[in-house]
């Protein structure tokens, strides 16, 4: 019963923060659909939403659903200007030197945030620690409810966007085939604008969540949760949606497996772990297609 | 009939690749002018270029009077060419009926779209049959059928045709080919890419031929069908 019980708890405890992860990796897999490229900087990016939460919060009094709209929308953006100053004049340039540049932006954006806002972490207020439910002794407490709450909202409406509406479905011809989907009417760079604008407010909402669920910020923050969203993503299949989502959440439950049964030492090594297990058996991720490779 | 598209002087380079080395031609309107030679003579590289896919070094196109030379691919659907590119490239994880909507894409008139579709479907009753299939799992006539379609639904004035008799059994590149004049018929004007020269000639007005990156001959479809230059080079004797 005991076991049973500590089992349940660190599912829920594993399924937040694979959340967490899931909405980071959804932008890495996007952006990789559309012009193959590993965004290193996409955790920096997730940085930047939070310390934008952070500041909505704390400097002009909102509350986190104002909040997180803020940050979804300022990082969006950020990530918008991003690809147009630094991925788009290389958009025929070698794969190498856009990844070299990926490198720079996530350096450029993590040691200009320490100038502008200090490399001491920040206290994020208290939300929703008072609130929690119980159900057959599981505790679901108030942070872990909103990571649940806006994450499955936002999953629902990316859903809609990209199987429902025209922008989404330029999205998916475009990732599937760029130069066709520009024979179609179009414009490739608009999407590939669109999708780092979805990708990085897709972070940024994490970012946020992330400091009301851990309570710190600090501008290299980024780093680990980047690279595990960056597992995720090829744990799910790099490139697909569902993908990032269900590989996300795996990595989630096994890192709160680990650091509540082994210990919390072994968690990190974990998703290194997955990683190389995947790259060794399954390469193209747990819903890639072998046959994908395009001609 | 006026002149619909001309490309003067056009110069092509992939990196230091000169493919495309000077060449002249022009399409009028209401014609199926054909453009043949062999692998590699520059024919799909031509094509591109036109859709704006690849920019000239030098040269100029003009379509319906307006310089498209600097227009992106994206435009130049917009302005009414439309290209079934080599080799098909339909939207494999896609339905047929969503790679359909997406020939569509520039256009917004629910009504006329859904009419075209219905078009579509006349000239292809086996697309109609298969409207929900997943398009890569189509046999490879029907993927051209598919993007033949799919490059009409935005209602083009000059379609472009790269290599559609690629990989198809002869009976099948029989019924591609009449719907071609068929689409000709129906107002559309056609520029066709082939190999396949035999076939291109026979329904083509006028023929440019093209080898390794220059015009070498030109003129009017069956009198180059007869001329022993082509039928030596082309036509297998
Ligand atoms: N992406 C590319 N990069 C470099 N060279 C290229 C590229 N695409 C084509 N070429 C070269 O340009 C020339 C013309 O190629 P193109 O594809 O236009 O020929 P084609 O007439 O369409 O041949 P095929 O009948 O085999 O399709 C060839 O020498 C080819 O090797
Ligand atoms: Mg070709």
């Amino acid at each position: 019963m005991e076991v049973t019980h500590q089992v349940l708890q660190q599912l829920v405890n594993g399924i937040s923060l694979g959340s967490i992860y899931a909405l980071i990796a959804l932008g890495y897999t996007m952006i990789y659909g559309i012009i193959k490229l590993i965004n290193f900087a996409h955790g920096d990016i997730y940085m930047v939403g939070a310390y934008i939460g952070f500041f909505a919060i704390t400097q002009a009094h909102l509350s986190i659903v104002p909040a997180l709209i803020i940050s979804f929308v300022v990082t969006g953006i950020l990530g918008m200007v991003v690809e147009k100053l630094a991925y788009k004049p290389l958009r025929h340039a070698p794969r190498i030197s856009v990844l070299i540049t990926a490198i720079g932006v996530s350096f450029f954006l993590e040691y200009t945030s320490m100038y502008f806002v200090s490399p001491t972490p920040r206290t994020f207020p208290a939300i929703f620690g008072d609130v929690a439910i119980e159900i057959g002794g599981i505790v679901i407490n108030g942070q872990q409810m909103l990571i649940l709450g806006i994450t499955t909202i936002l999953m629902i409406v990316l859903t809609y966007i990209v199987h429902r509406t025209k922008t989404g479905k330029a999205m998916r011809a475009a990732s599937f085939d760029t130069e066709t989907a520009q024979l179609m009417g179009i414009d490739s760079d608009r999407i590939i604008s669109i999708t780092f604008g979805i990708g990085s407010a897709l972070a940024a909402v994490a970012g946020v969540l992330v400091g009301v669920y851990y309570n710190s910020i600090d501008p290299l923050m980024g780093i680990m949760p980047g690279l595990k969203a960056f597992v995720a993503a090829v744990l799910g299949g790099i490139g697909i949606l569902p993908g990032a989502v269900v590989g996300g959440l795996i990595l989630g439950i096994v890192e709160a497996f680990v650091s509540g049964f082994v210990s919390s030492t072994f968690r990190d090594a974990a998703a290194f772990a997955i990683l190389i297990l995947v790259l060794l058996f399954k390469p193209t991720g747990l819903f890639g297609k072998n046959t994908k490779e395009k001609v | 009939m006026g002149k619909m598209l001309e490309l003067k002087d056009l110069n092509v380079y992939y990196d230091a690749i000169h493919a495309i080395k000077g060449i002249s031609l022009e399409v009028n309107q209401g014609e199926i002018v054909t453009l043949i030679g062999a692998n590699g003579a520059g024919k799909s590289t031509t094509l591109r270029t036109i859709s704006g896919l690849l920019k000239p070094k030098s040269g100029t196109i003009t379509f319906e009077g307006k310089d498209i030379a600097g227009s992106k691919a994206h435009e130049i659907v917009r302005n009414g060419i439309s290209q079934v590119p080599e080799g098909r490239r339909i939207f494999a994880e896609m339905s047929v009926m969503e790679n359909l909507d997406l020939g569509a894409f520039t256009r917004k008139d629910k009504d006329g779209i859904k009419a075209d579709v219905k078009h579509v479907f006349e000239l292809f009753p086996r697309l109609e049959e298969r409207k929900n299939q997943i398009a890569g799992t189509l046999s490879g006539g029907e993927q051209q059928m598919l993007a033949m379609g799919r490059a009409l639904m935005s209602r083009p004035r000059l379609l472009l045709l790269d290599e559609p008799s690629m990989g198809l059994a002869p009976l099948l590149i029989k019924e591609i080919f009449n719907i071609i004049v068929d689409i000709n018929k129906a107002g559309t004007t056609v520029l066709l890419v082939e190999q396949n020269a035999n076939m291109a000639l026979s329904i083509a007005n006028r023929a440019y031929v093209l080898e390794t990156g220059r015009i070498t001959l030109a003129g009017d479809a069956k009198e180059l069908a007869a001329s022993e230059e082509v039928r030596k080079a082309y036509l297998g004797g």
